[in-house]
């Protein structure tokens, strides 16, 4: 088994506004199993991350405990990285986000370090509107202790043995949603012209950024009657939009029917282009984009692309007002102002 | 793009790019594998089946394989195949007992062969194994051709040509050396099935200069001056020495002449220094001999003194193209120059020359006095004269030659059963997997990024004092082994079968040279080249583009840079990419390994 990625690549891979081509981006070789959706995503954010132009040093990958959670490991080997204990990665993306708001804080997490162990933390981050993007590589099963279901795995849906799920699944794009999260979205890792532009955008939001990518697992949950299969997942995807992230200062070339198109402006100036599939579906109306979320559930179908979007929200930093600049770069006294400014202090609380 | 047809014999074939540039077709990739597994042997009996001449050519071959090694295209230098091929020969066990065995009942075909040179005896080594009886005419005293007469010694041992040359002509071959053929017509009447014209282009030719004829006791014809040299009939020369041209011969000339006394060898060449015919890795090997190289200039005249010869003169010159590209060389108009000499050399080119076949004996001459041979049956408009090597298009190389004779044999052995000639036999192939476990290949798939070794020399001190000294040292067993490390594996294909993808990407995300995207199909091949993952600009390597998969879109895979590290396959959870080892083998009259 081949333990290392040749060194050589393409000899004219284009390079960025940075002057990095695409390898610059990689990680090590990924040790999952062969055709794991997870490594479709994790190219997906080499490639987002490239086209972004982004600087690997600016950002930290943060991830929990599964399969999931290993593939920092296997992208961005220039960026930052925290690997935490099982479900605790949101604690530790904000204590991070806290002491430094310049970075791009990317977590990444699976179904079951989201939706079981982790549960506790996921929600509090996200009512928090934690300036992150958070990942979720769901395939509805435990791959790495050989497949149990786990909480997202639809009711109904057969796991490899042939049992039927009986519990009802917990949908993390609606409970983001319901919870407050200003950017959710829902993906799948074997369609990268969806997902890509998704995880650029979702780079690019400011405050809470939730992506739910389906990812088959090829190993446990691939079989017929998974909802998370290859092939159930690309028969019943059914996307919102097509979605382009057209870079600030571009000028926009595609041209759709009018009152079938929407643009967004984000944050850095940067505009989301949709050309709209579900006619009644407003990605700025949250009861809008609840409502798409629930009658494609009902239907049996996959809502995919984005789902709801708020560009004016306020992120944890404003909200606290914390310092612009990184808690490692405030000297002592401004960090510890000595014992004059707390008697100060304590004489207003009297 | 319709589906590729990898069904055709040609299409994996063009992958191994060496392979499929090497003239004679020899099964690159299979025998530097088995150098790295120390299976010199075996090395060199799947080169001398397809090249004949392993030792030889291991040293001296022109190798159009090398500027089509794939491992030039993603990085610097292509692997050392020439040199590889050495390694096998120089550390090969005795052979002898490998050869075909020879019919001692003839099958009742005599065929003549005129001029022992590679091409001739490739024919031999063809046809013997099947009870010809062979007839070999050579003017020199020994066979080899110009491997004998004009690579000089410090290039290739005469005895490694010697063993290669014996191993044909101790298959039963009936040689007659020191004798020249003078009339073909005649040969015609001594009831031979078939003649093989393997003559080479023995005339070298010459430069009608003012002086020429004054002191033509110094100056000579390259080529007859090397021949000479080889059968010690001339053992010295001026200490200074002129040799006009800028091919591999002149090369080997200036190289002879420091050998043989010449302290101030000069080569003077017409065109440009980039634009000689030498191989790149000739001129290295004059310059490291102190053999200065002064290009862009034109000879004039032979200045004479006294009966002798004082030197030349020269036009400087400067190359200019027209609108067609065309190259011509104008004077730059500065003064004539003049170089001093004792002797000069004339290595500007060879022809052919057929005094000795007669006109009028059905063999058709087309304008430029050159017999007309067929391209792939190698016979002349006389159906019993064949041609090859040199003697058929005009002079190439010794892997040419050689190549020529495989194909002119078959030809001969078809005419001889009675049968068609036209009709070729179609190659030898096979494509088998190397799965040998989940992630495991029969190959080394790892890609080492170790860049070219170099070959060790001999002192120049010692090598420029015996002019039998060879030059080149040869890899060690060591190095050898880590050069052939360095090559791709280009005959381990990736083969997909879609009815076993299931579209995850792993593929595409592995890949690390980007050589494979899913995409929506396209009418023309230009248009599908727009849409891959990474730029295919590089239109001689072919697209590998898969049946329709269910989601309507195609794979479609650029070979150009692929490593053939088999990461695909490995990532492949449904096992729809293999890695399978095609064997390709062009047919040959007889199998003779």
């Amino acid at each position: 088994m081949s333990y290392a990625r040749p060194k050589f690549r393409h000899p004219q891979l284009p390079k960025n506004e940075l002057g990095y081509t695409q390898d610059y981006y990689e990680g090590s070789i990924s040790t999952l199993c062969a055709g794991c959706g997870h490594d479709s995503i994790s190219a997906a954010i080499v490639q987002a991350c490239f086209e972004n132009n982004i600087e690997p040093h600016r950002v930290a990958k943060m991830s929990g405990i599964g399969c999931s959670s290993k593939t920092p490991a296997y992208f961005l080997s220039h960026s930052h990285g925290f690997n935490s204990v099982h479900g605790r990665m949101p604690s530790v993306a904000t204590g991070a986000n806290m002491a430094n708001k310049g970075l791009v804080y990317l977590g990444v997490s699976g179904d079951g370090d989201t939706a079981s162990i982790g549960m506790g933390q996921f929600v509090h981050a996200v009512r928090r509107n934690l300036n992150m993007v958070y990942i979720v590589m769901n395939n509805g099963c435990y791959g790495l202790t050989k497949g149990q279901d786990s909480a997202t795995a639809d009711k109904g849906s057969k796991n490899k043995a042939g049992n039927v799920n009986d519990f009802e699944s917990i949908n993390l794009a609606s409970l983001a949603l319901e919870l407050g999260a200003t950017f959710v979205a829902q993906s799948f890792s074997g369609d990268k012209t969806q997902l890509v532009p998704l995880i650029k955008a979702a780079m690019k939001h400011n405050g809470f950024a939730f992506l739910n990518v389906i990812s088959p697992c090829v190993t446990f949950n691939n079989n017929v009657g998974s909802t998370k299969s290859y092939d159930f997942v690309r028969e019943h995807q059914e996307a919102t939009s097509t979605f382009d992230l057209v870079p600030h200062k571009t000028e926009i070339t595609t041209k759709y029917d009018e009152g079938t198109t929407k643009s967004v402006v984000m944050h850095d100036g940067s505009l989301i282009q949709l050309h709209k599939l579900e006619e009644k579906w407003d990605p700025q109306n949250k009861l809008s984009a609840m409502t798409a979320l629930e009658n494609a559930k009902n239907k049996g179908e996959i809502l995919t692309g984005l789902i709801y979007i708020n560009e004016q929200s306020e992120d944890l930093h404003a909200l606290l007002n914390t310092s612009d600049t990184p808690l490692n770069k405030l000297t002592q006294d401004v960090l510890c102002p000595g014992t004059e400014k707390l008697k100060e202090i304590n004489k207003t609380l009297r | 793009m319709e589906p590729t047809n990898i069904k055709d014999p040609e299409y994996f074939h063009k992958v191994v790019d060496c392979q499929y540039a090497c003239p004679a077709h020899t099964p690159v990739p299979e025998y530097i594998r088995l150098i790295a597994e120390q299976k010199y042997t075996e090395a060199y009996m799947v080169n001398w089946e397809s090249n004949v001449f392993p030792g030889i050519l291991g040293r001296t071959c022109d190798r159009p394989c090398e500027p089509a090694c794939r491992r030039g295209r993603v990085e610097k230098e292509p692997v050392a195949i020439c040199r590889l091929k050495r390694v096998a020969a120089d550390n090969k066990d005795d052979v002898k007992h490998l050869m075909p065995k020879i019919p001692t009942t003839k099958n009742g075909k005599k065929i003549a062969m005129v001029g022992a040179g590679p091409a001739s005896l490739t024919v031999a080594r063809d046809l013997a194994p099947q009870g010809y009886e062979l007839h070999l005419y050579d003017e020199q005293k020994a066979g080899g051709g110009f491997m004998r007469s004009q690579i000089p010694s410090f290039r290739l041992p005469e005895t490694v040509l010697d063993e290669e040359v014996n191993y044909i002509l101790d298959m039963g071959v009936v040689s007659t050396f020191n004798t020249r053929v003078n009339s073909l017509a005649e040969l015609l009447t001594k009831g031979y099935d078939a003649i093989f014209v393997g003559s080479g282009a023995p005339r070298g030719r010459d430069l009608d200069l003012p002086g020429r004829q004054e002191a033509k006791a110094n100056i000579h014809i390259g080529i007859d001056w090397l021949a000479s040299v080889a059968f010690e009939h001339i053992t010295k020369i001026g200490k200074k020495v002129i040799v006009l041209g800028g091919g591999n011969t002149a090369m080997d000339c200036c190289r002879t002449a420091r050998r043989l006394g010449g302290d101030h060898v000069k080569v003077l060449v017409r065109s440009p220094f980039a634009e000689m015919k030498a191989s790149p890795w000739e001129k290295e090997d004059a310059a490291h001999e102190d053999i200065p190289i002064i290009d862009n200039h034109v000879p004039k005249a032979f200045i004479v003194e006294n009966g002798k010869l004082k030197g030349m003169t020269f036009d400087r010159v400067k190359p200019v193209r027209d609108e067609n590209g065309k190259r011509s060389l104008v004077s730059t108009g500065e003064p004539e120059v003049f170089v001093e000499a004792d002797d000069v050399l004339i290595a500007v080119g060879q022809e052919n020359s057929f005094p000795w076949i007669e006109r009028n004996i059905g063999i058709e001459f087309d304008k430029w006095d050159m017999p007309v041979v067929d391209p792939t049956t190698f016979q002349s408009t006389n159906p019993k004269v064949f041609f090859g090597g040199d003697a058929a298009f005009g002079p190439k190389n010794v892997i040419t030659a050689v190549a020529h004779g495989h194909y002119a044999a078959v030809s001969i052995d078809l005419m001889c059963r009675g049968e068609d000639i036209t009709k070729r036999p179609s190659p030898y192939t096979n494509l088998v997997s190397t799965k040998m476990g989940v992630h495991e290949w029969s190959y080394d798939n790892q890609v080492t990024t170790d860049i070219r070794y170099k070959v060790p020399h001999a002192e120049k001190k010692m090598t420029l004092k015996d002019r039998k000294h060879e030059v080149e040292l040869g890899f060690d067993v060591a190095t050898g082994f880590k050069e052939a490390e360095r090559c791709l594996n280009c005959d381990v294909q990736t083969v997909f079968t879609e009815s076993k993808c299931i579209e995850c990407d792993a593929c595409v995300d592995i890949c690390p040279t980007s050589c494979i995207t899913f995409t929506m199909n396209e009418d023309s091949e230009n248009d599908l080249r727009k849409h891959l993952k990474a730029p295919a600009t590089n239109k001689s390597q072919d697209l590998y583009v898969s049946k329709t998969l269910p989601t309507a879109r195609v794979m479609v895979k650029d070979e150009d840079v692929c490593l053939h590290c088999g990461l695909c396959a490995e990532r492949c959870p449904t096992a729809a990419w293999d890695m399978q080892k095609y064997i390709y083998n062009t047919t040959k009259a007889s199998k003779v390994w």
